[in-house]
């Protein structure tokens, strides 16, 4: 019994500990990230880090939030517990609109600036009352990707969705249709996070679709399991494979030949500059007339040392 | 509880043993729950007074996640009183969102339509969860479980098929007006914060078309809701003969059966209870946000069960309250969002969350097992 209290009260007192290193004031502004993404989502990391980068740089607190399962409902919630906790910021992406967007103006109302990252648009930023956009415009970026495939020969494709459930990444695959100059049709399936069912899945709708001869990947999370898919069928190298984002494996498959390109939305430009610029306007009074434009950028075999060095933690 | 005999209670009585008055209030099962509401109170107001977690907007941030956990803990508790559990209590807010949206937006239904038919689909379908569960014997974990499943699979398919899409908007449009959409969604007491405001006491909007406005506009329905569901739930459980039956239900089903009590019904019934709940839940959230999402609603079961748990109740069934159950989504809902207002890093939140979840009940039994000889 004693040595069970005496656990107990240890671990009170570690994470107490703990809670105190965590909870250090920085000088000056405060400034609160809130994205969409669930947990499980790596590709989240570089944010992480060059926000913890730029919230050093400037000399300023920076925290990162995030509903634990992805659910928008409850990332309406951590921005209104954002905004009531009075920070200088509030940099979100906005995911929903629908959802997310009284939060976001409650937050505006009350007199933090708020930055969109990532997901969302210039015309959703500006409807609801943000400084501006910092990200890639989704649609457009899959159009450039679309157009750049069919240039390669591309005819039919394959979009892996890992992220069903947001409905602005699944615009990168309207878009690369439109780019394509195809119906989007059944070609996007829903892969779920998990990799063993993304990689099932991908071979799956291969085997019931032979003269598919395109795959766009949204993401690490879908692109990874897909590399193994491909390999295990002897396609590696064979099919055309683009894909957002990147990561070490994706990297290492453009490396090797087996993807063709990776758009990069620079997460870390989408972290870092809402940092910079809000702190430049609270300390100079100084703010960018324009929304900035993180990505497209297309990664191919060419130039990828520093890319490969980097990939998975600022790039 | 209120059924002994007054000729039978005599003092001479040798079955009713005195109980002072100061130890009858220390078994109560929401002892715990008191305890550790306090507790997280102290600790948050030491830790976090000065983050804006006291102030009008962080109270109603908090308030708002505590009253969604009490509203499904409500339910669950119920339940797990009647010696059962319900995991597909998460999938069902989905489900029933969703319904909502393709009644009431996709097919074009009157809005109240729409919400009658989602609850008399939800509960059927906790009938249904209930049914099988006394019917086959088997565990409620499993066959709950499968719900989970079944609902989650139809939430994404349905939606897909017709719409092709997974999350539905317009919400907000098609209920406008709608007398029962505005049960779920309204801000009541709007007066007395515009009040509060004029004397200063809440701050107010600073710019914008909201300028001057109160920051706080009122009470959420979804708190009223919530406050409902327990005040019913509580007095159901300890102050009618149904409550007594939920009891014996979950206590020993079959002495229950031995003395008159429908335990199968009793038990369906409490399925319903929790679809119930769920329903409201979906209700509440959908016609706050406007939108219904095929994603919503992953591991709310747990976390009503967390709740549930915190408050004194048995997972074996028999034992538990409504008010402890409550007083459970209070601290969970507190923990929850005051570790963010701490400054607590994101992701060790879920370890202090944890920890603190544990020692909760941790806390909670052994306070009652030393108070009351519990062995």
């Amino acid at each position: 019994m004693n040595s069970f209290f005496k656990t107990v009260a240890v671990t009170a007192v570690a994470a107490a500990a703990l809670m105190g290193g965590t909870a250090v004031q920085a000088e000056g502004e405060r400034y609160i990230l809130v994205s969409h993404a669930p947990d499980s989502d790596s590709w989240w990391n570089t944010i992480r880090n060059a926000l913890a980068l730029a919230g050093e740089q400037m000399g300023v607190e920076v925290e990162y939030r995030n509903p634990p399962t992805g659910d928008i409902a409850d990332m309406a919630r951590i921005i209104e517990q954002a905004a009531a906790s009075g920070p200088d910021g509030i940099i979100t992406t906005l995911a929903d609109p629908d959802v997310l967007g009284d939060s976001i103006t409650a937050a505006v109302d009350a007199g933090i600036d708020v930055i969109i990252m990532n997901s969302g648009t210039p015309d959703q930023a500006r409807e609801v009352g943000a400084l501006m956009y910092v990200g890639q415009p989704e649609y457009d970026a899959g159009y450039a990707a679309g157009l750049r495939a069919a240039g390669d020969g591309v005819t039919s494709f394959l979009c892996v969705n890992h992220v069903i459930s947001n409905p602005v990444v699944a615009e990168r695959c309207s878009g690369f249709a439109d780019g394509l100059g195809v119906d989007l049709g059944d070609s996007m399936i829903d892969a779920g996070q998990d990799p063993a069912e993304i990689q099932n899945r991908v071979i799956a709708y291969l085997n019931a679709n032979p003269d598919t001869d395109g795959i766009l990947t949204l993401g690490p999370t879908s692109a990874d399991p897909t590399i193994l898919a491909l390999e295990e069928m002897g396609l590696a190298g064979d099919i055309y494979f683009g894909t957002f984002d990147l990561g070490e494996n994706i990297v290492a498959g453009i490396r090797d030949g087996v993807i063709q390109w990776g758009i990069d939305q620079q997460p870390f430009l989408q972290a870092y500059l809402p940092v910079v610029v809000l702190t430049n306007y609270h300390r100079y009074g100084v703010l960018p007339g324009n929304n900035i434009n993180s990505g497209p950028g297309f990664i191919t075999a060419d130039g990828l040392e520093m890319v490969e060095a980097l990939a998975g933690e600022y790039r | 509880m209120s059924e002994t005999q007054p000729a039978a209670g005599g003092p001479d009585d040798e079955r009713i043993k005195e109980i002072g008055g100061l130890r009858t209030w220390l078994i109560r099962p929401e002892l715990g729950g008191i305890v550790g509401v306090i507790t997280v109170f102290v600790f948050f107001g030491i830790l976090a007074g000065d983050s804006g977690m006291f102030n009008p907007q962080g109270i109603l941030n908090w308030s708002q996640v505590s009253a969604q956990f009490m509203i499904i803990a409500v339910g669950a508790c119920m339940l797990m009183v009647a010696g059962e559990f319900d995991l597909s209590v998460g999938s069902m807010i989905g489900f029933a969102g969703i319904s909502i949206a393709m009644f009431g937006v996709v097919w074009g239904l009157p809005m109240w339509i729409a919400i009658l038919i989602t609850f008399v689909i939800c509960i059927a379908i906790g009938a249904i969860n209930g049914l099988i569960v006394v019917r086959t014997g088997l565990p409620s974990f499993i066959v709950t479980l499968a719900f989970l499943f079944i609902l989650r699979g139809f939430t994404i398919f349905i939606p897909q098929t017709v719409e092709s899409r997974t999350i539905i908007g317009g919400i907000e449009d098609a209920a406008e007006g709608d007398w029962l959409a505005s049960i779920f969604s309204a801000d009541i007491m709007q007066w007395l914060f515009v009040l509060m405001a004029d004397w200063g006491w809440i701050d107010t909007f600073t710019r914008g078309t909201r300028e001057g406005e109160p920051v706080v506009t009122g009470i959420p329905m979804l708190i009223v809701w919530a406050l409902v569901l327990v005040v019913v739930g509580h007095t159901i459980l300890t102050r009618t003969r149904y409550g007594n039956w939920i009891f014996a239900a979950g206590g020993d089903a079959q002495a229950a059966r031995y003395v008159g009590v429908p335990v199968d019904r009793v038990k369906i019934s409490m399925f319903m209870v929790t679809a119930f709940c769920s329903t409201v839940f979906a209700c509440c959230q959908v016609f706050e946000f406007g939108t219904a999402a095929a994603d919503r609603g992953i591991l709310k079961e747990f976390e009503a069960i967390i709740a549930v748990v915190i408050g004194g109740a048995l997972l074996t069934g028999g034992y538990g309250s409504v008010v402890g159950a409550a007083l459970g989504a209070i601290i969970f809902g507190v923990v929850q969002q005051g570790l963010f207002f701490a400054g607590v890093e994101n992701s060790l939140f879920r370890v202090f969350l944890g920890v603190i979840l544990l020692f909760a009940v941790i806390l909670n039994t052994y306070v009652r097992r030393i108070i009351t000889g519990e062995r």
